[in-house]
């Protein structure tokens, strides 16, 4: 261990020099305050992984940082539903990695496909190594295909797709629903929670229900949820369906999605088969893949567990999950704003531990979420987090959070701002 | 051994570029960060719907999250977000973003 550590410091140190010769903005990137004091290597360049990269260079000037990401641009999540609904372009939510590199994050385009603990090693599948002293994972959510019948084929998931990765799925989709004739039926699946983003799916019935309204008005919006009832802003968006989408949107709780035809798009639930014009299927999801080879997913099979002080996994030393592949505390979503949030807790942590300090003993997080029910109109949810060092776990303050009393378009231009300020926060544009 | 002899050498340069109350300070700009996702990074804030954070006094900033909090101010958001912050936080907060240029 003790030979690792020595080889991994020298050949950081050296990389750290070469990276810092070959950047334009050597001035600006801060790397003149001496020596690496760590290596960090960051999977996944989402929310959390971006956010992570971005400050522990802000916080840590002497951090050597790589970020892994297989896609060459960061595509939101957040604002995607808008795409869909025709009130926003894929260029408006498709930024470059370039701030990052400006402020001395070294990227590397490529697949993980193992992480070796012992060794201290990320592997790519180009069979390139990438040593490390601590290791950031925010590898986001995978789906769960096996458990959707009819689900497990390529072509089935080409034709049924679910868009709840932004990127080529959210343009595909658009192209289903411009497609559609009108007087046709869209139908969405919900998985039971916890899911990616828990109001996302009653925003993306609101914003395709928009475009139907404009658009094609004998359309239908049939939503099919697996949970009991509208897991997040409930009364919110029930308000939403019935003021602005009466005639367009149905909405079923308690209505599980067993398997499709993708042939047909036939959703097939417990006591009833529905087929649709567009089948849009958000599958049960767990942590993504590299947490789950890398032995990491010790919360039922699905979810990280971390230690809240530090994002640091509760099943392997040295690596620090983020975002929606951890087992959420109590009242946490999973959502970009609160893996931004994780992130921070662990870049703070993680140059602390590097150093030799101790790390702050009394983290916080919060979460803002902004549903938009039209083009305009939007809705929030809020909560603080603080950590409660008896039951160390993030706990919502007692009195703090809450909702928007009705829907409004202040708020729609506040979450514009946010989206814009959040995606300069990550990315260091 | 080279490796070695560098850290001990760099062992009090890095103390000695660490403020002494490393700690203190980190914990404002740790609960400020939370802050930045609508605010902007160090409350150097984007676009102008959102009032900008750097550079605005401490006891100003304090005094409009207190409004929040008390209600005497109305926000759409702000009053919620303020009552999950102790006082001693707040202040922590508020002197972080009062020490920011206010231009980026």
């Amino acid at each position: 261990m003790r030979q690792h550590s020595t080889f991994s410091r020298r050949r950081l140190l050296g990389t750290g020099l070469a990276a810092a010769a070959g950047l334009p903005f050597i001035g600006c990137a801060n790397l003149g305050g001496g020596p690496s004091i760590g290596r960090v290597v960051i999977v996944g360049g989402g929310f959390g992984g971006a956010t992570a990269a971005r400050y522990l260079r802000l916080w840590g000037s002497n951090v050597d940082v790589t970020l892994v990401e297989r896609n060459g641009s960061f595509v939101s999540c957040p604002i995607s539903n808008l795409v869909l609904g025709g009130h926003k372009q894929m260029s408006d939510i498709t930024m470059s990695y370039a701030g990052l590199e400006a402020v001395g994050v070294k990227r590397v385009q490529g697949d993980v496909t193992a992480i070796d603990p012992q060794a201290k090693e990320v592997r790519l599948a180009d069979g390139r190594k990438l040593p490390y002293d601590r290791l950031v994972l925010s590898p986001g959510i995978d789906f769960m295909f096996d458990q959707v019948g009819g689900l497990g084929t390529p072509a089935a998931q080409e034709k049924v797709l679910h868009s709840w990765k932004a990127g080529p799925q959210t343009v595909a989709l658009r192209r289903q629903l411009e497609a559609m004739p009108d007087g046709g039926v869209y139908a969405l699946t919900i998985p039971k929670a916890p899911y990616r983003c828990p109001p996302g799916p009653y925003e993306r019935a609101c914003m395709v229900a928009s475009y139907f309204k404009q658009f094609k008005p004998r359309s239908k919006v049939l939503v099919l949820d697996a949970n009991p009832e509208i897991t997040s802003k409930k009364g919110l968006f029930e308000k939403a369906f019935a003021d602005h989408y009466k005639g367009i949107v149905e909405y079923r709780p308690n209505n599980e999605l067993k398997s499709v035809d993708a042939a047909t798009n036939t959703a097939k639930l417990e006591f009833d088969d529905v087929k649709a014009d567009v089948l849009n299927v958000v599958p049960p999801q767990r942590a993504g893949d590299i947490a789950r080879t890398s032995g990491l997913l010790n919360m039922n099979n699905r979810w990280a567990g971390v230690n809240w002080l530090t994002m640091e996994s509760t099943a392997v030393p040295g690596i620090h999950v983020l975002g929606d592949a951890t087992f959420s505390a109590p009242l946490m979503p999973k959502s970009g704003h609160m893996a931004n949030q994780h992130a921070k807790v662990a870049a703070a942590a993680i140059i602390q531990i590097l150093q030799g300090q101790p790390v702050n003993a009394t983290p916080v997080v919060m979460n803002t979420c902004y549903s938009f029910v039209t083009a305009r109109d939007v809705i929030h949810v809020a909560s603080v987090h603080q950590y409660d060092i008896a039951e160390k776990i993030l706990k919502t303050v007692p009195g703090s959070g809450g909702l928007s009393p009705a829907a409004n378009q202040v708020e729609g231009r506040n979450a514009l701002s946010w989206a814009q300020n959040i995606w300069a926060d990550m990315l260091a544009t | 051994m080279i490796q070695i002899t560098r850290l001990a050498v760099l062992g009090p340069l890095m103390a000695a570029a660490l403020p002494a109350l490393a700690q203190d300070a980190n914990l404002g700009r740790n609960l400020a960060a939370t802050c930045a996702n609508c605010h902007g990074t160090n409350g150097q804030v984007r676009g102008d719907t959102v009032k900008p954070l750097a550079g605005v006094s401490a006891d100003k900033i304090v005094a409009a999250i207190n409004d929040f909090k008390s209600g005497a101010q109305p926000a759409t958001i702000m009053h919620q977000i303020a009552k999950g912050y102790s006082d001693d936080q707040i202040k922590l907060i508020a002197r972080h973003f009062a020490a920011q240029p206010a231009k980026k």
